[in-house]
């Protein structure tokens, strides 16, 4: 099914400067129930977005002001744990485009491919100069251009390259879907069986 | 021809296709379900007008909304009935078999997988859930995926994916008294950390592997997931051939023999190359128990939580996760209180697991000051318990055998552990809120989890043995 195409992002970035941010985090099990994708994103970070009586934690950069955009910078071994796509869902439906990190847990990495939502792996070096930018100033632009496969803070031109496979790169490029793919290769699928299943 | 790793051998036996500078098409032989990941890829079908392609290479269960009490009444909490029951429906709507409440064959998915035979040597097997890693104890290639793939698998019976770097870990030696699979795998997370083994796929080796129990090796490959590994799996030996004969999904009578031959020589060749080897000596390991919230935060039971130098790049991830716990860094963890002890999950919910326990705390009695959830992770766990009296011991010491599903481990049904208590806890993740928000989770073995019910404290269970 056809999804949003993705080409160039230009957008502010949200700072969450914390290692090891598994899927429990980003959506809790509690609010694995729906069975629809729609919703997720009002309970996206949920513990640590809200207070235990459910008012909203003014410490948490979700509830600062300053702080916008569709971009997520956060910290190394970004959604490790249970491959639950929700947490794709959740940041998708909160309005996240791109997560960037220093390095991806595999499942996010696919849940989040398969969903409209690029992953942007930088070097430790470039996303502590993320943060630390986001401190000076919380308007940093950042520009994210995938034709290129480059990301850059617009006011300074720093800039760093990143990767992505030549098919993934298409699919978000066309708003394709693996499952249109698969579809369109039935024949090759039941040749396989029958050579190698009785 | 080439030397290849197990993994090569089990992976090019499936790809239907390489994509050009992508991933591969790779061929599912096993596909389960549970309620939780499916009911959206179940209506991505229907939106594309697409039927279940191989519903005969589909299971389902329910598993991780479901109580663990009282199952034979409707499920109270709503959003959780709703879910259980779409599941019913997608799977009558496309004749999948479904193993739900009330079957006897019911249970955590990667508990009922091996025990019905579904699970077999030289397999590719998935499921919408990080710990099908369980699998792979069987030599299979076994991963967790997330909905999308649920739903490629369900409309064509293979998923898209990039093939994984190989890694193998190798552990010689005998496992001193009281220290477990369980341990095993804590103490190599401890060592290659909780992303170590992202991008990798393991092949676990060595004469310490090669002795556990299928029970064992699944508690291994299980947590597989919890070094960023997509999976881990073992060599098929006669161990493994001996757990899969006579179950109901299994090859029978001269079928089993001739699959049983082909299994057998399932395995890495000699000069196979791995991207990465790492050898431990089993002689190391010692009771583990996690102190953090990630669960390569582990350290022996009788040591002290490690303090890490405020400039480290690493100090606020890590001091933000010790005071979540409420942990000092350099102080010891025997003798920490403990509030609730959780033995069960796909990690340790097996009767291997409730037989440790039991053994453990056959003739003490449960703490006082500890809520205890022995919860096991089948129907037919919960049978042979029921027919070994395990249920009878525990209850003497104060305990109580629940009904089967994934329970506390992520608490999607009524188990929750409080804000701010302490959980020991046999299941496979510590993150924060994992247990309940606000929980406090330390993972251990089930010989730990039991010397901690029965004490009230965290005890090295070597005391009791």
């Amino acid at each position: 099914m056809p999804r949003e195409k993705f080409t160039i992002l230009r957008s502010p970035f949200v700072p969450l400067p914390v290692d090891n941010v598994d899927t429990d985090q980003i959506i809790p099990a509690r609010f694995l129930k729906a069975t629809t994708r729609e919703g997720f994103g009002d309970n996206l970070f949920r513990d640590w977005r809200y207070t235990s009586d459910g008012t909203p934690n003014p410490e948490f950069v979700l509830n600062k002001d300053m702080y916008t955009g569709k971009i997520l910078v956060t910290g190394k071994n970004f959604g490790s744990g249970s491959s639950r796509e929700h947490a794709a869902w959740a940041l998708y439906d909160y309005g996240f485009r791109v997560v960037v990190s220093s390095f991806f847990a595999d499942i996010f990495r696919n849940n989040a491919l398969n969903n409209g939502l690029l992953p942007v792996q930088v070097s430790e070096g470039f996303l502590q100069r993320l943060f630390e930018l986001s401190v000076k100033n919380p308007d940093t632009l950042l520009e994210i251009h995938l034709p290129e496969q480059k990301i850059t803070v617009v006011t300074t031109g720093e800039y760093e390259g990143f990767e992505i496979n030549a098919y993934k790169k298409e699919c978000m490029l066309n708003g394709y879907d693996d499952i249109d793919y698969l579809l369109s290769n039935k024949d090759k699928i039941t040749a396989y069986e029958q050579s190698h299943h009785k | 021809m080439e030397p290849k790793t197990l993994f090569d051998k089990i992976w090019d036996n499936h790809v239907v296709e390489h994509i050009e500078g992508g991933p591969d098409v790779v061929y599912i032989d096993r596909h389960l379900i549970h309620e939780v990941t499916s009911p959206q890829a179940f209506a991505g079908i229907e939106q594309r007008g697409v039927k279940v392609f191989r519903p005969d290479r589909t299971v389902a269960t329910a598993d991780h909304n479901v109580p663990t009490r009282d199952q034979h009444l409707p499920i109270r909490e709503e959003l959780s009935r709703l879910q259980v029951q779409k599941l019913e429906e997608n799977c009558r709507h496309h004749s999948i078999p479904l193993y739900g409440l009330g079957h006897p064959w019911q249970g955590i998915v990667h508990v009922i997988g091996p025990e019905l035979g579904l699970t077999q040597p030289g397999m590719t097997i998935v499921c919408g859930d990080s710990h099908t890693s369980t699998h792979g104890a069987f030599g299979s290639i076994a991963f967790g995926i997330g909905t999308s793939e649920v739903e490629m698998v369900l409309a064509t019976q293979c998923v898209l994916q990039p093939k994984p770097k190989k890694m193998r870990i190798t552990v010689e030696g005998t496992l001193g008294k009281g220290v477990t699979a369980k341990d095993m795998i804590l103490y190599i997370t401890s060592k290659i950390s909780a992303s170590g083994g992202t991008g990798y796929f393991i092949e676990y080796a060595g004469s310490a592997i090669r002795s556990l129990s299928m029970e064992g090796r699944m508690t291994l490959c299980n947590m597989s997931i919890e070094m960023g590994a997509r999976g881990g799996l073992i060599a098929p030996d006669e161990t493994t051939i001996e757990y899969v004969r006579g179950r109901e999904f299994a090859p029978k009578g001269e079928d089993f023999d001739k699959m049983a031959e082909q299994w057998l020589s399932l395995k890495t060749d000699e000069r196979a190359v791995f991207d990465r080897e790492i050898t431990y000596d089993a002689t190391d390991i010692e009771p583990m128990i996690t102190y953090g919230t990630n669960p390569g935060m582990g350290i022996p039971v009788t040591g002290t939580i490690p303090v890490v130098n405020k400039n480290d790049p690493d100090a606020v991830s890590y001091y933000k996760s010790l005071d979540y716990m409420g942990f000092r860094a350099g102080e010891p963890m025997i003798g920490k209180p403990v509030d609730y002890v959780f033995l069960g999950s796909c990690t340790n919910g097996r009767i291997e697991d409730l037989r440790a326990f039991v053994h453990m705390i056959r003739g003490h009695k449960k703490a006082e000051n500890v809520v205890a959830w022995i919860v096991p992770g089948s129907k037919q766990v919960e049978k042979q318990a029921l027919e070994e009296g395990l249920d009878k011991i525990l209850k003497e010491a104060g305990f109580e055998l629940r009904q089967p599903g994934c329970s506390a481990c992520l608490a999607m049904n009524d188990d929750k552990i409080p804000a701010g208590k302490y959980s020991v806890s046999t299941s496979n993740r510590n993150f924060e809120g994992r247990q309940g928000p606000g929980a406090r989770t330390m993972l251990t073995s089930p010989l730990t989890a039991a010397a901690a019910a029965v004490t009230g404290k965290i005890t090295d269970p070597r005391e009791f043995l």
